[in-house]
Parts: structure tokens; C-alpha cells; sequence
């Protein structure tokens, strides 16, 4: 089930040679379970961070991470990805190669049994029009294909929380503007609570419901 | 992303520990042990043998150089008849073992053998009295042997260097006046200079490694002193003192290499248009076309059809294959199976340890380095060293197992093991670029979807990765296949390979199956030559270690 998503006063830093490099300081946000949020802002100001840490890939220096109920992330504790209950749709889609679409969509649901696998797998498949092209390898897709079937990865585990990194940014300008609509209501009729990491304001303005924009690092604004 | 497991690290640090056990070992039992024997060595041994390595070492140097680098040139800037062939075929000598083609030619260029026969029927003479060619037995003979089989390693890294130098920068050259011979040495040649180092490093570790052809045309260097002074004279601390003498001469190597790889980045960095051969005609054209035959005739065609000749010739006696023959092929396939498992095993747990370490981190880097030492050590010295340890273990072992004997040793264990830690580079090598090529996002999708890191590697990295571990085990195998110094030195008791059973064939100094032996060596040495060739000439060199 979507759950609320909640993020405390975080900072995020890497490790550079010469020290800790502060790329995130003093973020806060709050969405409802339900609602599609989207960070906003040119290249380099953190919002793909914030993003990574979501899912578990960064360390937090200080602050909470709260998905729901559940705290998955503050400076002393770090639940791993797995455990996390995140789904994510990667900017380059991250297929795996040696898989068909329908093996890529089917890849987190191990722990159910054969027949409810596939039951899962072909609604995921119906649910984002790709019925008829289970058994194609990725190479074997379109760019607006690929970037279906990887969202239908990303929902068959059923996420409490759904992440999307600049999901459109490799399609052409007819592909996007047909799929941002398309993802939309998708994730709507799924209920799904959802963060959308984005450069091109059309795009934030076409998918979110909640708009913050990000500035060096920085939570400057936050729209409803 | 959350490092490494405990258990992947730790199992990565003890195979690192384990490639240098045999170094440590050596240096405890050459200075901790008797040093009475310095002298006795000192006087009687080392001088000659150290003398003889450093002959054969400058005289196969200078060979390859001059071979290899004079063969790249002529196949990237002429064009000829046969240069499409020979631009791969020229790498067809790596498929040759040096212990082979020494064999062949001491039979081929025998007194009363086919070549001088030839000659003296030309000239008219009748007994190998009145004419004979100078005898290979001797410094020169091992010297041209060795070198017209390992001028590849020199080839392989100056061609690619040539094939991705500029064209332009030789333009620029003739424009300020210099001739083409001078482009090539004032520009071309320094451009190279770096990989010429790595391919010449290379070149003699195997020359240092080698111990069949030395012995069989007598010359007395260090690794068959090693040999000796453990089989024939059993002195442990002895052999391991010669030993520590090659670690020397190692470690100068590995720093010439070492050297030249940090400096190649430079060289390949601008990828621009690259050199267009020219065109060759006439006497020229088939002057070039002669030249770079030679090297491929002498160091594979020749040797490789004498050694079907003989193959043919003894079956079609009806001497069929000999039981002993056949249980030789039986161990070495089931050696080189077992030290490829094992190798590739090992490969993969260093290669993932240190890509989930973060490569860049110091201690991953130290831990990589450490476990693909051991392609420099030669065979030799990498068996002393690993004797103590095995022997140590063995008595252990036996003490628990309340039973008489050496369990290791006569399991042929210790001989995987040693094999294991001479090939690991490779697998490693190619599995570190496999990994490379393959996404983070990958990972990270999986890891979203519920997997762990261990599932991760079992569903998506391990099948993405099949091409780049077939690739490491078919060399590993072949290799595994050829190994001659360790096998020697560690076999169990009446255990014998295709290569221990030539080489005792060709001490004894009787040629009865030895051929046989050597062509399944030499046919299976072709496979990862092909498998070079068709990837073009570059991927070898990168899958070495760096």
C-alpha cells in the first residue's frame, strides 16, 4: 500500500579527497500517501541525491527519512534498498538485458508463488498497453516501450513509494508529452504516492501535484 | 550503497594473502635457514647461472624488440600481399610453448636431420663431417628460439599503440623535413615507447618462467638451477635462495611494466585519424611480404608441421597411442579443469569484493594487486615457495586424519593451488572490465526490487558476465594445459601431464611420443590465439593486469 512520505532537516555529503562536500542541507518535505511530488531545478542542485538517498543509495549525515510508519533512514540508521519497499524508474531505464520484458517486470516478485507471478506480470503488462511484447528482449523495444516496461518493473512489487529520475528525458518531444499523460494516470489510478525528479518545468507541471524547487542544495519553494 | 559483506571481504583478503604466501615463505626459508650454502652457491652456482639468465634475457630482449615492433610497423603503415593474414597470423606463435618449439627444433636442425641433410644434398657433401650449421645447443640457439616465439607480446602491444597513433603527428613530421625512417623514430617510436615496455616485460617473465627449452639446449640459467638444486640435490634452502635472485629480476620487471602502463594512457588518449598503410609494389611489395612471413614461419609453421609430420608418421606405423599417453591427456585435462573452477572461483570473489570496496579505495587497490601477482612469478620460484607451507599444512593434515603421507601433495592439490595463483590475473582481469561495462543502475534496480547483494550477483551480474568468464577460463585452461615448471616441481608421484611427459621424452633424448603430446598442446594453444585475434588485437592487453 502507498504510505506518506516524510523527509526531516537531511543533509547529504560525499566524501571528496579534500573532505566532506556538502550537497544537501536543511531539506524538509512532507507528501501524502497518494500524491505525486516533484523536485524541480537545474542540473547539480541535489535533487537527484535526495532521490538516491530516498531509495537508500546515500547515506544521511543528518536528519530522518519516514516512509509511512516506518524511519528508513537517519545518521544512525540504514535500511538497505531491498527492504526498503521503493520502487524506481532510472533516467536510462536499467533493463536488465539478459531478460525478456516480461522476465524484467516479473524480477521483484520471487517471493510469490509461479501462477500469482505471472497473473501480476501480465496485468503490469496490460496495465501499460505492452501486452503482446512480454517475451521481446529490451534491445528489442522502442525508447517509449522500454521506458513502459520499466514501469511496470517498478510497480509490480506493489511500492509503498514510487521514484521517477528524469523518466522522460530520453524520448522525443511527441513520445513525452503523449507519455506524461499516460504515466499520470497510471500512477493515479494506482493510488500511488510518488517522487518525480525533473529539469523541464512542462514536465513537473504535467505530472505532480506538489511542485518544489530546488536551488544549491536547498528546498526554495514548495507548491500545493 | 552498503559495502561489502564481512565473508566476501574476507575471503578476498585470504586469497590475497594466499598469492603471497610462496613470496614469504621464500624470503624466510632463504634468510632464516643455513646460511653456509651462500657460499657454496655463491661460488659454484649463482655466477654462471646469473650470467647465462642475463645473457638470455638482453639477447631475447633485443630479438623481440627488433621482431615485434619491426612487424607492427610494416603491417600498419605498408600495404603487401598477405598483410590481411598476416596482421592476426603473426600472433600465431603464442600458441606455442617455448619447451615445444625448442623439442622440434632440435630434432628439425638435428646433424643427421631433415634441414641439414637438405643443405648438404644442395651443396653436394655427403657426412655431416664435412658440413654441419653450428649447433643450436648454445647461447645464440636459445636466444633465437625463445625470441621468435615471444616477439608476439611485443607485436600485440605496438600494434594497437600504432593502430591508435595519429596520423597527423608523422604529417606534421614530414612537413618539418624529416624523412619517413625519421617520423618513425623521432615520433612514432617514442609514442610507442610504453607499450614496447609492456610487451617486452611480458616477453621475458616467459623467458624467466621457461625451463624446457633452457634445458634441453643446455643452457644452465636460473630457474633450471633452481630445478636442480632441489631435485637432484634436495637442498631446499639452496633452491630458495636462487629463487629469491629471480624475485630481483621480477620485481625489475613488473616495475618496467608497470611503468610503461601508467604511461600508455597518454598515448591512446586523442582518437584521431588513425595511419593509412601505403600501398607497396613490386620487389618492395614481396620483400615486406617475406619479412613479416619469416617470424610466423620460424616460430609456428615450421615446428608445428613438423610436429604433425611426426604425429602422422607414428600413427601410420601402427604405433597407435600408448596407455601411458593417454593417461597423461586424462591428468592434464582433469588438472586443467580443476585449476580453471578454482581460478575462476577466486576471480570472482576478488573482482566483486573489490568493485563493491569501491575501487578507488586503497585497500581494495592492495587487495586486487596482491592477488594478481602471481602471473609474474615464475613457475619455479612459485613452487619452492609454495612447498613449505603445503609441506607444514600436509603434516597437519595427516597428524588430524591419523594417516601416513602427504594428503595435499599426493591429491595434486598444492599443484591447483600454485596453478591457480599464476593464472588468477587473468579471470580477475577480464571479470574487473566485464563489471565495468555493466551499469550501477542495474544493481540499484535490482536491490529496489527486493534482491540482496548476493542475489544480485547470482541474477543479473553473473549472466551478464558469461562471456567475460568463458573468455578468462579458456585461457586459464589452456594455460593450465602448458604449465611445465610448477607441474615438474609439484606433481604427485607418478603423475604426468602431456607437458612433464615431453619433457621427459626430450631429456631422455628419445622422440617417440613427445610429438603427439606437443601437437594437442600446441592445438589447444590455438583456440584463445583465435579468440585474441577476432577480438581485435587490444582486448588481450587490456585484460592483463594492471
Amino acid at each position: 500500500m502507498s504510505a506518506a512520505l516524510q523527509l526531516d532537516d537531511v543533509r547529504l555529503a560525499y566524501e571528496g579527497a579534500d573532505g566532506l562536500h556538502t550537497v544537501v542541507e536543511g531539506f524538509s518535505l512532507s507528501l501524502d500517501a497518494g500524491r505525486i511530488g516533484c523536485l524541480l531545478g537545474p542540473s547539480g542542485c541535489g535533487k537527484t541525491t535526495v532521490l538516491r538517498a530516498i531509495a537508500g543509495f546515500e547515506p544521511l549525515r543528518a536528519g530522518r527519512i519516514r516512509l509511512g510508519e516506518r524511519l528508513l533512514s537517519s545518521a544512525t540508521v540504514h535500511l538497505p534498498p531491498e527492504e526498503r519497499r521503493v520502487g524506481m524508474m532510472f533516467q536510462e531505464y536499467a533493463l536488465f538485458p539478459h531478460l525478456t520484458a516480461a522476465q524484467n517486470v516479473g524480477f521483484g516478485l520471487r517471493r510469490l508463488p509461479q501462477p500469482e507471478q505471472r497473473a501480476r506480470v501480465a496485468e503490469m503488462l496490460a496495465l501499460v498497453g505492452l501486452a503482446e511484447s512480454g517475451g521481446r528482449y529490451p534491445h528489442e523495444l522502442s525508447g517509449g516501450q522500454q521506458q513502459r516496461i520499466a514501469l511496470a518493473r517498478a510497480l509490480a512489487p506493489s511500492p509503498a513509494l514510487l521514484l521517477l529520475d528524469e523518466p522522460f528525458s530520453n524520448l522525443d518531444a511527441a513520445t513525452r508529452e503523449r507519455l506524461t499523460v499516460e504515466v499520470r494516470e497510471i500512477l493515479k489510478a494506482a493510488g500511488q504516492t510518488a517522487v518525480l525528479v525533473t529539469h523541464n518545468e512542462a514536465e513537473a507541471q504535467a505530472m505532480a501535484d506538489h511542485i518544489g524547487l530546488m536551488h544549491n542544495g536547498r528546498l526554495t519553494r514548495w507548491t500545493a | 550503497m552498503k559495502p561489502v559483506g564481512p565473508v566476501w571481504r574476507a575471503a578476498s583478503i585470504l586469497i590475497a594473502l594466499g598469492v603471497l604466501a610462496p613470496v614469504l615463505s621464500l624470503a624466510w626459508l632463504a634468510f632464516g635457514a643455513d646460511l653456509s650454502h651462500w657460499t657454496h652457491l655463491a661460488r659454484h652456482v649463482l655466477p654462471q647461472a646469473a650470467l647465462n639468465t642475463a645473457l638470455l634475457l638482453a639477447g631475447v630482449g633485443v630479438l623481440v624488440l627488433l621482431v615485434g615492433t619491426g612487424c607492427a610497423w610494416l603491417v600498419t603503415v605498408c600495404d603487401f600481399p598477405g598483410r590481411r593474414v598476416l596482421h592476426w597470423a603473426l600472433l600465431l606463435p603464442l600458441a606455442m610453448p617455448t619447451y615445444i618449439v625448442a623439442f622440434a627444433y632440435l630434432d628439425l636442425l638435428h646433424p643427421i636431420g631433415p634441414v641439414q641433410g637438405a643443405i648438404r644434398w644442395a651443396l653436394g657433401f655427403d657426412s655431416p663431417r664435412q658440413f654441419r650449421l653450428p649447433d643450436l645447443r648454445s647461447m645464440p640457439g636459445a636466444i633465437l628460439v625463445l625470441g621468435f616465439v615471444l616477439y608476439p607480446y611485443v607485436y600485440m602491444t605496438a600494434r594497437a599503440m600504432f593502430m591508435t597513433q595519429p596520423a597527423h603527428l608523422m604529417e606534421a613530421a614530414r612537413t618539418l623535413g624529416e624523412n619517413a625512417a625519421g617520423a618513425f623514430f623521432r615520433i612514432a617510436l617514442p609514442l610507442a615507447r610504453p607499450a614496447l615496455a609492456v610487451g617486452l616485460s611480458l616477453a621475458l617473465l616467459e623467458t624467466l618462467n621457461d625451463i624446457g627449452a633452457s634445458e634441453f639446449l643446455g643452457i644452465q640459467t636460473l630457474t633450471v638451477a633452481v630445478y636442480t638444486t632441489w631435485i637432484t640435490r634436495s637442498d631446499l634452502a639452496g633452491a630458495a635462495q636462487i629463487a629469491c635472485a629471480m624475485l630481483v629480476v621480477v620485481v625489475a620487471l613488473v616495475l618496467l611494466e608497470r611503468h610503461g602502463r601508467r604511461h600508455q594512457r597518454f598515448g591512446s588518449a586523442q582518437r584521431m585519424r588513425a595511419i593509412e598503410p601505403r600501398r607497396l609494389h613490386g620487389a618492395a611489395a614481396w620483400l615486406a611480404c617475406i619479412a613479416a612471413t619469416l617470424p610466423v614461419a620460424i616460430g609456428f609453421v615450421a615446428p608445428a608441421l613438423y610436429l604433425l609430420w611426426e604425429t602422422a608418421k607414428r600413427l601410420r606405423l601402427g604405433g597407435g597411442i600408448s596407455d601411458g599417453l593417454l593417461a597423461s591427456l586424462g591428468n592434464t585435462l582433469a588438472l586443467a579443469a580443476g585449476v580453471t573452477l578454482t581460478t575462476v572461483a577466486a576471480g570472482l570473489v576478488v573482482a566483486w569484493a573489490v568493485r563493491s570496496q569501491g575501487s578507488t579505495t586503497n585497500r581494495a587497490r592492495w587487495q586486487a594487486r596482491a592477488a594478481t601477482l602471481g602471473y609474474a612469478l615464475p613457475g619455479t620460484v612459485l613452487a619452492i615457495g609454495l612447498l613449505t607451507p603445503a609441506l607444514g599444512l600436509d603434516s597437519l593434515l595427516a597428524g588430524l586424519l591419523r594417516r601416513e603421507g602427504l594428503p595435499l601433495m599426493s591429491a595434486g592439490i598444492v599443484l591447483v593451488v600454485a596453478c591457480a595463483i599464476r593464472f588468477l590475473a587473468m579471470p580477475v582481469g577480464g571479470i574487473e572490465a566485464g563489471l565495468a561495462r555493466i551499469p550501477p543502475a542495474l544493481e540499484q534496480a535490482s536491490r529496489l526490487l527486493g534482491e540482496s547483494a548476493a542475489g544480485t550477483l547470482r541474477r543479473v551480474h553473473l549472466p551478464l558476465l558469461r562471456p567475460a568468464i568463458a573468455a578468462g577460463a579458456l585461457l586459464v585452461f589452456v594455460d593450465a594445459m602448458k604449465e611445465l615448471p610448477a607441474t615438474l616441481l609439484l606433481r604427485p608421484a607418478n603423475f604426468d601431464t602431456l607437458a612433464t611427459w615431453l619433457y621427459a621424452e626430450a631429456a631422455r633424448g628419445t622422440y617417440e611420443e613427445g610429438a603427439i603430446a606437443a601437437l594437442a598442446i600446441v592445438a589447444a594453444g590455438l583456440l584463445p590465439v583465435m579468440l585474441l585475434a577476432r577480438n581485435g588485437l587490444g582486448a588481450h592487453v587490456e585484460e592483463l593486469p594492471n
